[in-house]
């Protein structure tokens, strides 16, 4: 037993250590205490220390703790967050029936002429091309359209919510350091662990847990690099903006958001990559498309349908790499090179 | 000197930190802007400022760098707001305007040219120069109009839809007065406006300055920390240290009368014969032979004077002006302007 029931003996506290404990326990406590030797000395941790004293709690009676406090704010939680998140579920319910109902002689045109609208570049659209061709030629096209939609829809609320939170940020200091932590955090912890209050929260079956986990997870950039290309507008441009009178929004809208503008865009092209670095974790909790593939792959140990999802995914990544680069040097190439 | 006073600056302190207001105090009883930062942690921008800025004169406003020059222009069009003091535009008191009315103000009655030229790199050289008229609501065709005929009088004719980067500093900031003109206000601010430029295309800029100063008669405050480009513009000039007026008044008056030590220094180094005129070192009438004198013009300078009689050192003059005949000086008298004077101690302004 523990080397700990000494100490608290010499404290006096031994009973009200063992008020609930049978005292025949405590003498035999007593007794191997004596023997043990300095090198299996343990440190005093909770469950050391509660093997010496039941009084003290062990760990896994925290981690219940905060399992039992979750589970008793659950309800409330769900009560507000669920009708608020709702319309996640539907957008991308939404994105992923139109997505995939939609024939591939119609998307694939759609999707090609949408890359050289944005993007001015025949070259981009041939690559964009070729890699949906490539999708359709190794039968992977369907799940590479359903993790597309999940991206595209995320993607967009995360600019939407992002972007407005960046300028916000950039105008308030009080609100930068409040917001700047939790950025911290969302960007530092596991991919994995943002699953964990989700699951909790919702049902796994419901889009919004995975749409929830990748939003957080990718608007993280967007908010930055915002609240940055905000912060670094020369501020000799913004005194002459103020000293012609302009009045706040316009100065937002004429000045500081098309000055900004390269760098929100640079926020824009991380988010989408960590979208895509997220929706194939997100497979787990039952996001659709590739992901799903390479978790075939690593449940059932079918290497080669692993390797071939995985490949995949790097051509989508390199796709969705290229298209919105090519964007954002196109708003650089508007504002400097002229 | 009848002239209206455009712009009247009363009294005015800044003091910056978070709580200025209750510094003034301090410096109003004598303490100093090193003993404000030691002891409270407050900087001192401006001290106790009266000026007043004639209508469709040049004020310059010298000083070296940190003297409080920028902070003192940027009162005048409530970029920055004072600790104490009047600012009046047109006897009008501007600390009392408040939102649009003072977005208004800055829009049509004050317009200001910036040291680093502050154009707005994503809009062309046209839309720029129209900026004030944009925000005022009028219509494309109007901006384009101004912005054409005002940038054509700088002589950017043909580069209206070119981009500001595309342009050399001379020419961007040639844009920046054109960006003030076309506000049409009555009133200009010139921060350091042709400090960031080459001297040659500095002196052209000066020139042009003062050509469409004869054209339009604004008033114009211009700041400075180059003695010869305020002498060459200044009608009335401001020279500042550490925040406070040190003297001020008629350029010619300042390099004959330096109040202290630290405008002889600056006055030391110029070329006095070339900044020099007449009028500034004639003696009144009344007994001399003006027989043998020599007629010059009052706004002729010495070094033109001496120039006319190949430094012949037994001449004497006679100053005219519009066929009137004002004064009277002779060779010595140039010699002995061209000495610097000594601060006089008890200089009265
Ligand atoms: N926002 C500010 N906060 C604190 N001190 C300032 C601020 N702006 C200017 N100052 C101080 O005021 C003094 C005058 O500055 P400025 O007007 O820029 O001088 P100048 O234009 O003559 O070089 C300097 O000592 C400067 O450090
Ligand atoms: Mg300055």
């Amino acid at each position: 037993m523990s080397s700990y029931s000494g100490l608290f003996d010499l404290l006096g506290m031994r009973e009200w250590c063992d008020e609930d404990k049978k005292p025949s326990l405590m003498s035999l406590g007593k007794l191997k205490g004596g023997e043990a030797n300095w090198y299996d000395v343990k440190f005093p941790s909770l469950d050391n220390l509660h093997e010496a004293c039941a009084k003290v709690p062990q760990t896994r009676d925290f981690t219940a703790g905060i399992e039992d406090g979750f589970l008793a704010i659950r309800p409330v939680l769900r009560t507000v967050l669920d009708p608020l998140t709702q319309p996640l579920s539907w957008a991308l319910d939404g994105a992923l029936w139109l997505f995939t109902s939609a024939p591939w002689w119609l998307l694939v045109p759609v999707l090609f002429g949408l890359c050289v609208f944005v993007t001015k570049s025949w070259k981009i659209g041939a690559l964009v091309l070729s890699f949906l061709a490539t999708f359709l030629f190794i039968d992977h096209y369907d799940h590479a359209m359903q993790t597309l939609a999940i991206i595209f829809v995320c993607t967009l609320i995360c600019v939407v919510v992002g972007v407005p939170l960046g300028i916000a940020m950039s105008k308030s200091d009080r609100l930068q350091r409040a917001i700047t932590p939790i950025l911290d955090m969302l960007q530092t912890l596991p991919t994995f662990v943002y699953l964990i209050p989700l699951i909790f929260l919702f049902k796994i079956t419901e889009p919004k847990l995975y749409g929830l986990a990748i939003i957080l997870y990718a608007i993280v950039p967007v908010v930055r690099l915002t609240n940055l290309g905000i912060r670094l507008v020369d501020p000799d441009v913004i005194e002459a903006a103020e000293a012609y009178g302009l009045n706040k929004r316009k100065k937002l809208w004429g000045v500081e958001i098309p000055l900004a503008l390269p760098t929100i865009m640079a926020g824009i092209n991380q988010t989408i990559m960590m979208s895509l670095a997220m929706v194939v974790i997100a497979s787990l909790v039952s996001a659709p498309g590739l992901g799903t593939l390479v978790l075939d792959g690593i449940n059932n140990l079918r290497l080669g349908v692993g390797f071939v999802a995985g490949f995949a995914i790097v051509l989508l990544a390199i796709l969705l790499d290229r298209v919105s680069k090519a964007a954002l040097d196109r708003v650089n190439a508007t504002q400097s090179n002229h | 000197m009848s002239k209206k006073v455009k712009v009247s600056v009363q009294g005015l302190y800044k003091i910056f930190g978070d709580d200025g207001a209750s510094k003034v105090e301090l410096v109003k009883n004598g303490m100093t802007k090193s003993e404000l930062l030691d002891q409270h942690g407050h900087v001192l921008g401006l001290q106790d400022i009266n000026v007043d800025m004639k209508e469709g004169e040049i004020t310059v406003i010298m000083g070296l760098s940190g003297s409080g020059k920028s902070t003192l222009i940027r009162h005048l069009n409530r970029l920055i707001e004072p600790t104490a003091g009047k600012i009046l535009l047109d006897g009008e008191d501007i600390l009392s305007l408040q939102g649009d009315n003072l977005l208004e103000m800055r829009r049509t009655r004050m317009s200001m040219v910036f040291q680093k030229f502050a154009l707005f790199p994503h809009r062309t050289v046209a839309e720029n120069a129209a900026l004030a008229l944009e925000v005022g609501g009028a219509s494309k065709q109007e901006q384009r109009a101004e912005a054409e005929k005002w940038l054509a009088r700088l002589g950017l004719k043909g580069f209206e839809d070119s981009y500001p980067n595309q342009l050399s500093g001379g020419m961007q900031q040639r844009v920046g007065i054109a960006r003030a003109l076309c506000a049409h206000s009555e009133v200009m601010l010139l921060d350091e406006a042709f400090s960031a430029l080459d001297p040659i295309i500095r002196s052209q800029m000066q020139d042009l300055l003062l050509e469409l100063q004869k054209e339009l008669h604004k008033t114009i405050i211009f700041i400075t920390h180059d003695l010869d480009e305020a002498l060459k513009l200044a009608d009335h000039l401001v020279i500042l240290k550490d925040g406070y007026v040190i003297q001020q008044g008629e350029p010619q008056h300042i390099i004959l009368n330096p109040s202290d030590v630290y405008i002889e220094r600056f006055v030391s180094d110029i070329n006095r014969a070339r900044v020099l005129r007449t009028r500034s070192i004639m003696k009144p009438l009344g007994g001399q032979d003006l027989s043998v004198a020599l007629p010059v013009l009052a706004d002729d300078n010495l070094e033109s004077v001496i120039e006319m009689v190949h430094g012949d050192t037994s001449k004497s003059f006679v100053v005219e002006e519009n066929g009137e005949q004002l004064g009277y000086f002779d060779m010595h008298d140039i010699v002995a302007a061209m000495v610097p004077q000594r601060a006089k101690e008890e200089w009265v302004g």
